[in-house]
């Protein structure tokens, strides 16, 4: 049962304290989201708003609107009910079985497109009409053009076809050898075991600065040096120590006598981990699953030092933007690339904010 | 589990390490002692100027067959080692008439291990701190606003660190909102960017927003299982909200700020993506930066692997050291468990 905090009326605070918990925590909230609401909103606008000192320019961008047009009232009413619909929808569709959540999105998908052709007959419809025009005329500018040049023109589908072979390698990799040995580890009472563990410790502590020093010889040498796949296997390596704690922790939890009730039954030590541990398992190889994934996907030391222009992923190339930033455009650009690579960031923590906070308190919990 | 199956099971796992961590680790430390040098020879060269043509002796690069320079690995001893810590020049400034820690501050590794160290202590008390009053605040809040607040919460966190810094030095840069509205409250002229603290003060502003995330989520874990009958005692003994804080929640969480600071302790000692997304690289330095400047080509193309190795193993030193206390602390329980 969940401890609900401290409702109970004798635990009650004090007035201003009460009303310093609640500006505390509206602060942070700002804080927090600001600079990534803040890019957001630049990445639309035309340089000369995006970059304006006065904030009113940015967010309204008038030159943009001039210039390319904008998002009127009732644009900005469908997309908000549109991302609040899904906010509320993400969660559930992930509890719900498969076919269920496959006819969800589908809807979803249906639901969108039936949403903006009836928002484009509606802007035509209003648009003559004296108040109610009002509600479709542009508010603030909206272009599309940085991200263009980004996406179309200096193809960054590359670098994101790169990212997502180097990080789906990294995820299935690692869990492929990580899930055995924390199993393993979690079930094994030798010295060996612990041993291993705290080694892992001591490399989960080592900066990654130290092991690109030894790679890159050897890389360049035979022939590794650019390879996607030398990049997943780096990954994988220097994730392992991370990845059997965590496994491990959640492996423990499951008790032992489940293993040796299957092997009772006749079922050989790797068939019990297949069959009867692995399924039990799941929800905590999703969590491990996703670190690897954030490690990978975010990672920029190993893949700016181990891979050239053709294989590069999107997080090293973005310095390519702010290197040559030498006109307002090319830091606009950056912008639309920095929001395009934290996007699908953003509709991971929105289905996986749980799997994220267990995976976070996990270690903590079990020491 | 049989030793057999131990093995077995765990075998992937550790040989990968011991290929690729393990291996590595020792091969760097082997390589922090020798240097490639290209092999230099002496040919007579032809030299003409308006004076005249005479023959010069000089030092040209052996090339072989196919126009490539020949390298040749070379013992140093620990000379990669003195290039790094310049052990004359900090004599020299210790010396009488020496500039003392200011001249040190000329050097690479000490203006690097200066940046570092000042980085993950100065973020750790902050860090703990924001993260541990986030937890208070919103195990009081009301169950409704509790998940948005966790999911606004959770975006520094998992966020592209590169981006996270790239979109906090956006606020600034230049005529950047934030500075502009800095400038129209101080009614000044400001560019942040050329203020070595202002940067460093920003790398850390930008750590302690993206690590905040994880201490909260923990230590609010770590408040669900405070005990509420003890609680409840303490109110009755007339315990204020402060006496309660202090002498039954944080002894509670204790464990988890030991856990949070080690973590904190191993990440921000990393520290590098900073550098890079400020490109505070003029200002300040990260021990681990200066490892990734030395192992990118320079302007002809050659990477000094033998001084990265060097400026690794003495990075890895301060690791140790970090890492001692608690691996002791693991060393003792498991020989009291032991006995």
């Amino acid at each position: 049962m969940e401890y609900d905090g401290y409702d109970s009326r004798a635990f009650r605070l004090s007035a201003p304290l009460r009303v310093g918990v609640r500006v505390m925590l509206g602060v942070w909230m700002v804080l927090a989201a600001f600079p990534l609401f803040w890019i957001l909103v630049m990445s639309f606008k035309l340089p000369v708003d995006a970059f304006a000192p006065n904030p009113l320019a940015v967010v309204f961008g008038p030159a943009t609107r001039e210039a390319a047009g904008g998002i009127s009232v009732l644009d900005l009413a469908v997309l908000g009910g549109l991302g609040f619909g899904l906010w509320r929808l993400a969660p559930r569709l992930r509890e719900a079985s498969r076919v269920a959540a496959g006819l969800g999105l589908i809807g979803v998908a249906v639901g969108i497109a039936l949403a903006l052709a009836l928002l484009g007959v509606l802007e035509d419809g209003l648009a003559g009409v004296p108040v109610l025009g009002l509600l479709v005329e542009p508010l603030a500018g909206l272009t599309f053009q940085h991200y263009r040049a980004v996406w179309v023109e200096d193809a960054f589908y590359r670098e994101f076809t790169n990212s997502a072979i180097v990080t789906a390698g990294v995820v299935c990799l690692s869990l492929s050898i990580g899930a055995p040995a924390g199993y393993a580890l979690a079930r094994g009472r030798s010295q060996a075991a612990f041993w291993i563990l705290v080694v892992a410790l001591v490399f989960r502590a080592l900066p990654h600065s130290v092991l690109i020093t030894g790679y890159l010889q050897p890389f360049i040498d035979y022939g590794l040096y650019g390879r996607r796949i030398a990049v997943i296997t780096v990954l994988v390596a220097i994730n392992q120590p991370f990845t059997i704690w965590m496994l491990h922790s959640f492996f423990a939890n499951i008790p032992a006598e489940l293993d040796e009730a299957a092997m009772v039954d006749g079922c050989t030590r790797f068939q019990a981990f297949r069959r009867v541990i692995l399924p039990t398992a799941w929800p905590g190889i999703i969590t491990t699953g996703l670190f690897s994934f954030l490690l990978a996907y975010n990672d920029y030391l190993v893949t700016a030092l181990l891979l050239d222009g053709s294989s590069m992923t999107m997080v090293p190339s973005i310095t390519r933007y702010f290197n040559r930033e030498t006109t307002m455009t090319d830091q606009v650009e950056a912008i639309a690339a920095a929001v395009s690579i934290t996007a699908p960031l953003f509709l991971l923590v929105m289905v996986f904010q749980r799997q994220i906070v267990s995976g976070l308190t996990q270690g903590a919990v079990k020491g | 589990m049989k030793r057999r199956d131990f093995i077995a099971f765990i075998a992937p796992s550790v040989v990968a390490m011991t290929l690729l961590i393990a291996l590595p680790l020792v091969a760097v430390f082997a390589q922090s002692f020798f240097i490639d040098r290209e092999v230099m020879e002496t040919q007579s060269q032809r030299v003409c100027d308006p004076f005249g043509c005479r023959d010069e002796e000089a030092l040209v690069p052996v090339r072989d067959t196919a126009g490539e320079i020949i390298r040749r690995r070379e013992f140093a001893g620990l000379g990669n080692y003195r290039e790094l810590l310049r052990p004359d020049a900090v004599a020299g400034a210790f010396a009488a008439g020496g500039r003392g820690w200011e001249a040190l501050g000329n050097i690479d590794f000490y203006r690097a291990l200066r940046f570092t160290l000042t980085f993950t202590l100065g973020t750790l008390p902050f860090a703990l701190l924001l993260g541990l009053a986030l937890a208070l605040a919103v195990n009081r809040a009301t169950r409704r606003i509790r998940g948005p607040v966790i999911f606004v919460s959770l975006l520094p966190f998992i966020i592209t660190p590169i981006i996270g810094a790239l979109a906090i030095r956006w606020l600034f840069i230049g005529d950047g909102i934030l500075t502009a509205a800095l400038e129209w409250t101080l009614e000044r002229d400001i560019a942040v960017f050329a203020n070595g603290w202002a940067v460093e003060a920003l790398m850390m502003f930008y750590r302690v927003w993206h690590v905040a995330p994880f201490a909260f989520v923990v230590f609010y874990a770590g408040l669900q299982t405070v005990s509420r009958d003890q609680l409840e005692a303490a109110l009755i003994d007339g315990a204020t909200a402060w006496q309660r804080l202090r002498f039954i929640i944080l002894p509670h969480l204790a464990p988890l700020i030991i856990f949070i600071t080690l973590i904190h302790l191993m990440d921000a000692y990393r520290v590098f993506e900073e550098i890079v997304g400020f490109s505070a690289q003029a200002h300040r330095i990260s021990l681990q930066w200066m490892t990734f400047d030395l192992l990118q080509p320079d302007d002809s193309g050659n990477r000094s692997i033998a001084r990265a190795a060097a400026s690794s193993m003495l990075t890895m030193v301060g690791v140790v050291i970090l890492l001692t206390p608690m691996l002791r602390r693991v060393w003792r329980n498991r020989r009291e468990e032991a006995r």
